[in-house]
This record gives C-alpha cells, structure tokens and sequence, in this order.
C-alpha cells in the first residue's frame, strides 16, 4: 500500500487493519512515536495525517492509503519549539514529548506568523488530548509560549493565572 | 494494547455505492468512519465483529449545509468541522459547544456524528442535542432512502433500527427554537467520558435530554410539562425523578447521577432565563 510518509513515497505491506501506530514502529521502523493508553486518551501517539493530529493508535493502517503521513521523525523547521522544550525543561521521562510537539507545532507556527503569544487556555485546549504522567505541564506551556517568543520567565503566566 | 489481526477483515470502499453494494450483500459488515472507538471496541468486546467496510474517503458523506428550515449535517463530518462551521455557530451553537467537549483535537479530527450516533453508546454526546432538536437520520441503502426519526432510532442499549444493508448518511436538524443549552460533566473538562450529559432548549415550550442515564438518550417529557406549563424548577426537579432512573457503574453511582441531573436542570433554567445579571 502507498502513502506519503514524512515527505516521502512510501509502500508498505502490512494488514489493513493493523493500527498505524504498529506500522510505524514496526514495519517502518520509526519509533519516535510512542503508545500510551492504546484507547485515543493520552496522545503519545500522535502524528499528523493530511496535517491534522490524530492518535495512530486509533487509525487502521488501510485508512491511510495515499495520505500523507507526518511524524516526529519528519518535524523539520521547529527548531525553536523542540529548543524551547530543551531550555525550559518540557521533557522528562520523553515519552509524551514526540505527541506534545507534534500537537503544538501546528499552534506555534500560527501564532509566530501572527506575531503573538498564545495564552495558557488556548495552549491547554490544543492540548487536551495529551497527557504527562510525569505531570510536567506548566514546563510543556512554558516551552511553547516561550517557542512563541515569551521571555521564560513571563511564560505560563501570561494569561494571569499558572497551570 | 494490540489487537489480534488475523480474523480482521478490511473492505475499502471508495463511492457511496460500492459502500452499499457491499453492504447488500455482507450486511455483517461493520462501516469504519474516524475509527475513534472500533479498536477499544475490540479489545473491550463491545464489537464482535470482525469484519469491516471502510467508508472513511467517501467525500459524499461529508459537509454542512442549510435551507431555510433544515440544517444537513453528512455523517462523516467530523467534530472539527462541525467547530469550525459558520452554519452551526449561527443555528446550532449546542453542537460546537459539545464537539470542542468530545475527546481531544486528535479525536475531534477524527470521529464523526455518523459514528457517535451508529455507535448508540448511552454516553454519546451529541445524542441529546440530536433529541432535542427532533433530528431526523437520512439512511440508504440499495432499495432506497429513508428518514428515521431519531427519538425512535435506539431500540435499547446500542441497539438502532437500522436494516442490514442501510448506512446513516446525513443528520437532518429542523433550526431549533428557542436559546440552546449544553452541559456534559465528565471527571475533567476535556477527553473525559460522560457521567451526566444534558442538551435543553428553551422556546415557548422547553425540550431537554439527558446522555448517560438510562441505556440510550432519554427525552425528560414529564419535566418538559412542568417547565412548558410554567411549573417551578422545584416541581421540574421532582418530575425530572420520574423521567431519569440512572444507574450505578464504574464511573459514577445512581444517586451522584441524579443530583448532578436536578443541578445541571436548575442551571439550564437559570442561564436561559432572560434579564438576569
């Protein structure tokens, strides 16, 4: 089956209903994303399909036949978000990390062509669907809004309220 | 957790028609749209079955539309969509409120109205605004197409009256008069499951449902009378005892249900009271 895989042309024989999740990690060798939950709740597998975020643990394989699929490994040109998470401490045990920065590229990008900071509630909205079992979150916001041009220290506090 | 592979059957239709067709002739079918519940549906054993028609790509089932008295929702519209809508901001505000409620952006990408209502689950969130807005299910199969009213569409717990062979392909929505309410409490306020879900409408006569109190949607018609004669909210709330019996489970127990129930009642009362500061 063919698909668009980080930018390239890909054909993969795998079963239709394997979950893209599997596929990734396995028959691709892509191991950047992560299961968590396996059920849709925590997000460590997500990766954009035609540019929208899903959980891969959800998706069949066959669901994708000529979609193009991006993942962690494919992220190129966020190199201020993925520093970001780097200098102010978003990552712990790095097992959410590739699914929160997959959903926050998408958020950052518009919010750097604006030219503004987005406020913790939008941040925490886009990530709704992401969980830390390390519960490292006010670092994560702080990562992205800093990402946006926040100074460190005004981050996560911007919309007058903290995490 | 993986699902085991080998008696999994993957049919992919790419028109509306080879969908049908399929379904004609292997009705045991189950049709996959976003998917968002067909794996945990799996390994939970809510699905036995193991074959499927993939009807994601059918481009025909999808979008949103209006005349001057229907909204057209297809059924593989997605909850994203649906938040992003002009047409339901203006007539079906309920919706988008419920859709940014549902899951997180991954799942809002991904599972369609379609699916919540197929899925009959009695926690589905927009089941109560489909109850009452008095939506009408469009379903076809090959000998035609039908409308199904959706107060009559669950036959028990996820249980529909659909045929073999027949697919929901659009919701219709009569534009629902009167000021719209939608409340869901669940364990945080995002991608949580419902424990109380509650759409009201408040016109010259008030509609209310309630999600995951019974085993499918529950229309409350004796606590509308009340409101609709010009009752108190006290006499609704006592009604409100005889329309809903919820039941104890692994999310909440009957009586935490029903408190939430008579509270989320008084407050769709006192938000859609006009004047009030």
């Amino acid at each position: 089956m063919l698909f668009t895989l980080n930018g390239k042309i890909t054909e993969v024989s795998a079963p239709s209903m394997k979950r893209l999740l599997d596929v990734l990690r396995e028959d691709c060798g892509l191991t950047g994303t992560k299961e968590g939950c396996g059920e849709g709740e925590c997000g460590a597998c997500t990766v954009l399909v035609d540019g929208l975020p899903i959980n891969s643990c959800l998706v069949p394989f066959g669901q994708v036949q000529n979609a193009d699929v991006k993942t962690i490994e494919g992220l190129i040109g966020h190199t201020d978000l993925q520093k970001a998470f780097v200098s102010e401490c978003g990552a712990q045990c790095g097992i959410c990390t590739p699914g929160m920065i997959l959903m926050a590229a998408p958020l950052v990008e518009r919010a750097q062509a604006e030219g503004r900071i987005p406020a913790l509630a939008e941040v925490q909205e886009t990530l709704a669907g992401n969980l830390c079992r390390c519960t490292g979150y006010v670092a994560i916001y702080r990562a992205i809004q800093t990402a946006c041009g926040a100074k460190s220290e005004q981050a996560s506090v911007i919309s007058g309220e903290n995490g | 957790m993986k699902t085991a592979l080998g008696n999994l059957d993957f049919a992919d239709a790419t028109t509306l028609s080879e969908a049908l067709t399929l379904l004609a002739s292997e009705p045991d079918r189950v049709p996959l749209a976003g998917c968002t519940d067909v794996y945990v549906g799996l390994n939970f054993g809510h699905i036995e079955k193991k074959r499927f028609v993939n009807i994601w790509s059918l481009s025909e089932l999808r979008g949103i539309s209006e005349n001057a008295d229907f909204l057209r929702i297809g059924a593989l519209t997605t909850y994203t969509e649906m938040i992003e809508s002009p047409i339901i901001a203006k007539f079906l505000p309920m919706m988008r409120d419920c859709a940014r409620l549902i899951g997180g952006c991954q799942v809002q990408n991904r599972g369609t109205v379609g699916g919540n209502i197929a899925n009959g689950s009695p926690a589905g969130d927009t089941l109560p605004i489909l109850a009452v807005a008095e939506a009408m299910i469009i379903a076809q199969s090959l000998s035609g197409t039908r409308k199904i009213p959706f107060l009559s569409f669950y036959a028990g717990y996820r249980k529909t009256v659909l045929l073999p062979g027949e697919l929901i392909v659009a919701i219709e929505i009569p534009k629902p008069p009167g000021a719209q309410w939608f409340r869901k409490v669940g364990t945080r306020a995002a991608n949580a499951i419902s424990k109380v879900v509650i759409a009201g409408l408040r016109g010259e006569t008030v509609r209310l449902a309630f999600g995951s109190v019974g085993p499918t949607v529950i229309r409350a018609r004796r606590t509308e009378a009340v409101l609709s004669s010009g009752g108190t909210i006290a006499q609704a709330r006592d009604a409100l005892a005889h329309d809903i019996h919820p039941i104890d489970d692994l999310r909440s127990t009957s009586r935490y249900r029903m408190q939430v129930a008579e509270n989320l009642l008084s407050a769709f009362w006192d938000s859609t009271t006009p004047n009030q500061s």
